[in-house]
């Protein structure tokens, strides 16, 4: 500031001139010209990044899409291969180097069986390892059009399995069941979230727009789905579903019904902004100059609220999932050979087993840590989208 | 007149620092208050008038602070002995009694002012109770007394209203008993008739004045309209960007204005005899930013009358250009020559 | 008030009517009836039943008649206090949920109270001293509160329990009271089961609250009375107890009506999980069973209790929020 008497000519600052016009000043306004041009977005993007936890969690979320689009690469064994003499492999861990110098493998493990209970017990061999091989090959998957079988990590010698999350009752890989599940579950809570979000902008944009005898049934609706408790008729509505359907038709019917209970919190939202903006001189504006009611809406009115919407759908996705993940839990959602967080801890339903094998839980983990992802995620474009924030 | 001020505000700086630097909201401002007198604290928004009244109260919110100055409080007992209430802890019983006890404030909204789901009463009477050891009996009686005395009908039945079942007059005169409840000796008045209409507004303006000469108070009346100041006042300072510019008796300030902040300010109010077609005149450019004070006189880069190389150089120091009339202008540091300038 | 009051009770048979309709529907929905299910379960244990014994008891049962005669028939009953008879258990179905009710309730209740509890004086701490240690501490105690769904919750308790301690914490009651009738004894017992539950669902609930609570007093604490207050001469802590605080907690209140309902629902899992023997499981059997009249009769009776619960909430707004009561 105190520069700013050094670098004015002093003919500038003749007592006369209207308008000041110091350097400090133009500066000043250039930068606030950057702002004052800046597209909605880019002004979401910039307060966005300044929340280092959401930026985190955005770049935790490209991985989390890469492995929703190409399970089988990040998996290296088929999600239902079996083996009944290796069941309950703990957690065989991986290191990234032998003897100082940088080399992929894991723990090997041997199994003894206890003579008095015949129950199979896994211990480390402290001697043997079990070598890894980055980008190793094993089945066969297709990427895009074209077949491979290169997968992330894979054991080196062919034919031998490695439990890198320990192996489960019937002798599965968790670590590849992992990645099937984590397709499945969070599909299903995008997916329901998509279509909530779907309803709820229809149902509340025509509620909040229109107003009237329409609002009205559209509120009561609301009011009447918010007073269920969920997920007895979301049980209900599982337990409804015909048997005989295949995984496919299931998955799907269950996002359905995620949805239909979901769109009532943004619905009330959005009518909300609705009926606020509705007030608008903007508004009055585009209706004097003669916008169509579909353009108002859509060009003037959508725009203004759409960062919000975004945020509030991505806070909402938790919820879908976690949702999901109780009723396969409870044996009501997504039923194998369907694999999904909620059918994968199914495995671990009794006190002794999860005693015997903590290992079972992890997909739960996984599971928080896509929750708080979301949910990071989430806050943090909530209070981007929000323009009176700082 | 007393010949010594109720209050006496020296070279108070209050500055807010925040992220992108700091904000010297009240950069040594001083002036005194009498008892039983009116001082309008006057100037456009953001001049710091009403960072100037917190400070007094020591109410200024974080990242405000007090970094320099006094504000000296005469002693009730002992009219020769001050507390400076710069030195006083911010939340201690000390401020607290003081507050509230002896000055008291009239916050800016009345709507906002009071708590929406607490009764008039019972903010009144927590007002009472935090100064005087009475029973919640007699704080009623206190109570219903002062909304008679500022004139508010049915006080029983307004007693258990709350704020937002009155109308807006009302509801300031519930305000403005909250404030006299405690007989205070001085009266902070932050912009009290802005939200209310005019009609309103003179009302209330007239039972400020009868309570004033009532019980003796001095009141501080902060606001931005030139004419309240010209109908309430006897002293008035004119604040620009955290700094006084001009001091002095009312008269003196609306016929024999020196500093030319105050001329530019009383040349823009529209006269209802002057009917010429000549546009309203008003002060050129804006007020700069805050993180952006201009060195020296805050107001030389919108000043017609600027000295190059001295006006932006240091700040003007106090000059007297009339009995108690204070201005902070180069234009009047060798006092001869300006005269006849003048 | 009054009008209020009358208006919010009134809808309750009407909201009834819908639920009583969607409820039908769905417990119709699935092919196949009880029978199918009772004669599958038969021919798994060896004996059967033909065709016309079937038949013989779907007429006996009513389940042989179009969809809107069984509708009306069973909406009839009700009206009556009459509930059916639980194909499952041979029982009547009143007396299957009332033995059960309490238990529900009381978990509910219990984890509703406690998460107020941990809720506002943690919010109220977070927004006094917003960007301490403990307000972070709180945040990310929050973060994770929210997204530990509340089987997994359960599941991982009942885990470090059973590990660390050797505790089985399943079940409602202590196998001697299992079969018992209620009594005090009984009733102690069952709060000593209840405890772990009820945490596993508060925890949940009191993260959301918190941060509501936390936003809403911040909030609050900005407000032009705060000033008014400090200039009355009220310390910072009365001040900020009497005005903002309680400022803070109207919209909190407001939340208890969409609260309830996920209680219901979370205790429903944990229920399950903890095999807790409140009607949550119960549902759950006779969902998977197709004992229609059990199931549909179990889920109107958790509607009811959510709609109670949603009136109560309104009723409690009103109660402290004096611009809702007046207007």
């Amino acid at each position: 500031m105190s520069e700013k008497n050094n670098s004015v000519p002093e003919e500038t600052k003749e007592p006369t001139a209207l308008v000041d016009l110091d350097l400090d000043e133009m500066i000043r306004s250039k930068s606030e010209e950057k702002v004052s041009v800046a597209s909605n977005w880019k002004l979401v993007w910039w307060r966005f990044r300044k929340n280092k936890l959401a930026v985190l969690s955005l770049i935790l979320l490209f991985f989390v899409l890469l492995i929703i689009m190409f399970p089988d690469f990040f998996a290296n064994q088929k999600s239902e291969e079996t083996n009944a003499r290796q069941a309950f492999v703990p957690i065989q861990k991986l290191h990234f180097f032998r003897d100082g110098k940088p080399d992929l493998w894991a723990d090997k493990m041997v199994g003894k069986r206890n003579p008095k209970t015949l129950a199979m017990e896994w211990v480390i061999d402290e001697e043997g390892y079990t070598d890894l091989k980055f980008l190793g090959k094993s089945f066969k998957w297709k990427f895009l059009f074209w077949e491979t079988n290169v997968h992330l990590i894979t054991s080196a010698n062919p034919g031998e399995r490695v439990f890198l999350l320990g192996s489960d009752r019937m002798g599965r890989d968790q670590y590849s069941r992992l990645m099937y599940a984590t397709r499945t579950s969070l599909t299903v809570g995008l997916v329901s979230v998509l279509l909530s979000v779907f309803l709820g902008v229809v149902l509340g944009g025509i509620s909040g727009y229109f107003g009237g005898a329409v609002d009205m049934v559209i509120q009561r609706l609301i009011e009447i789905l918010n007073s269920i408790p969920y997920v007895p008729i979301w049980m209900a509505m599982a337990a409804a579903l015909p048997r005989e359907w295949s995984a496919e038709q299931r998955f799907f019917a269950i996002t359905v019904i995620l949805s239909l209970l979901g769109w009532t919190t943004l619905g009330r939202e959005v009518r909300g902004k609705f009926m606020s903006i509705r007030e608008e001189d903007f508004v009055l504006a585009a209706e004097l100059i003669g916008c169509s009611k579909a353009r108002i809406i859509m060009k003037h009115m959508v725009p203004t609220f759409l960062s919000h919407i975004i945020a509030t759908g991505t806070l909402s996705i938790p919820a879908m999932i976690v949702n999901e993940t109780s009723l396969s839990f409870l044996g009501l959602g997504l039923r194998p050979p369907a694999i999904s967080y909620g059918v994968m801890l199914q495995e671990a339903q009794n006190v002794q087993t999860m005693a015997n094998a903590s290992w079972l839980m992890i997909p739960g983990l996984v599971l928080v840590i896509a929750v708080l992802m979301f949910n990071l995620i989430g806050d943090g474009l909530r209070d981007a989208a929000d323009p009176y924030s700082k | 007149m007393d010949k010594k001020p109720v209050l006496s505000v020296r070279d108070l700086k209050a500055y807010f620092s925040l992220d992108e630097g700091i904000v010297k909201s009240v950069d040594g401002v001083s002036f005194d208050a009498w008892k039983g007198q009116v001082v309008g604290v006057v100037g456009e928004s953001g001049c710091g008038k009403s960072v100037t009244m917190k400070s007094v109260l020591r109410i200024l919110e974080k990242p405000g602070k007090i970094v320099g100055g006094e504000i000296l409080l005469q002693k009730e007992d002992n009219p020769n002995e001050y507390i400076d209430l710069v030195k006083l802890p911010e939340n201690g019983p000390e401020i607290r009694d003081i507050r509230g006890g002896r000055i008291a404030l009239i916050p800016q909204e009345p709507m906002a002012a009071f708590s929406p789901v607490h009764t008039i009463g019972d903010q009144i009477t927590e007002a009472i109770r935090l100064h005087r050891p009475v029973s919640k009996r007699e704080a009623y009686k206190i109570c219903i007394d002062t909304l008679h005395a500022v004139g508010m009908s049915m006080p029983e039945k307004r007693f258990n209203s709350y704020s937002w079942q009155l109308s807006g007059g009302l509801r300031q005169r519930a305000i403005i008993a909250m404030a006299i409840v405690s007989n205070p000796s001085i009266l902070i008045a932050d912009e009290p008739t802005t939200a209310i209409d005019v009609t309103t507004q003179a009302q209330i303006l007239k039972l400020l004045k009868k309570l004033q000469q009532e019980r003796d108070m001095t009141i501080l009346f902060i606001t931005h309209d030139l004419g309240v100041i010209a109908q309430m006042t006897q002293y008035v300072v004119v604040m620009y960007l955290g700094r006084v510019m001009e001091k002095g008796p009312v008269d003196d300030i609306f016929h024999n204005p020196k500093h030319p902040y105050t001329r530019a300010l009383l040349d823009s109010i529209p006269s209802a005899q002057k009917t010429t077609k000549v546009k309203l005149p008003t002060i050129a450019g804006s007020i700069p930013h805050p993180f952006n004070k201009p060195s020296g006189c805050p107001f030389h880069p919108r000043c017609t009358k600027m000295i190059p190389n001295v006006c932006n150089i240091d700040p003007p120091a106090e000059t007297v250009v009339g009995e108690d009339h204070v201005a902070y202008c180069f234009l009047y540091q060798n006092t001869k020559e300006v005269k006849d300038a003048a | 008030m009054a009008s209020y009051i009358a208006k919010r009770i009134l809808v309750i048979p009407f909201l009834l009517f819908v639920f009583s309709i969607l409820i039908f529907v769905l417990i119709q929905a699935p092919p196949g009836d009880f029978m199918t299910t009772y004669s599958a379960i038969l021919a798994g244990s060896g004996s059967s039943l033909d065709a016309e014994q079937l038949d013989a008891m779907r007429v006996s049962y009513g389940l042989d008649q179009p969809l809107h005669i069984q509708y009306v028939r069973w909406i009839e009953k009700l009206l009556r206090g009459d509930m059916g008879l639980s194909l499952l258990y041979m029982l009547p179905n009143k007396q299957l949920i009332a033995e059960r009710l309490g238990p529900t309730v009381a978990l509910a209740l219990f984890s509703f109270i406690l998460s107020w509890l941990i809720a506002i004086p943690s919010g109220i701490y977070s927004a006094t001293h917003k960007n301490s240690f403990g307000d972070y501490f709180f945040m990310v105690l929050n973060y994770i509160g929210v997204a530990i769904p509340n089987f997994f919750l359960a599941l991982l308790l009942m885990w470090f329990f059973y590990v660390k301690f050797g505790w089985n914490l399943v079940g409602l009651f202590s196998p001697e009271f299992e079969a018992a009738p209620w009594s005090w004894a009984k009733f102690l017992d069952m709060l000593k089961h209840l405890w772990l539950p009820g945490i596993i669902l508060a925890l949940g609930g009191s993260a959301r609250l918190t941060r509501v609570m936390r936003a809403n007093l911040l909030d609050e604490m900005g407000k032009p009375y705060m000033v008014t207050g400090r200039a009355k001469g009220m310390s910072e802590w009365s001040l900020v107890m009497k005005y903002p605080v309680r400022l803070a907690i109207n919209p909190l209140v407001s939340t208890i009506g969409n609260y309830i309902p996920q209680l219901f629902s979370g205790s429903l899992i944990v229920a399950s999980v903890m095999n807790l023997q409140n009607i949550g499981p119960l549902l759950l059997q006779a969902l998977s069973m197709q004992d229609m009249y059990l199931s549909g009769s179990i889920l109107l009776v958790y509607c009811l209790l959510a709609i109670l619960g949603t009136i109560l909430s309104d009723l409690l707004l009103a109660w402290v929020d004096p611009r809702i009561r007046l207007e």
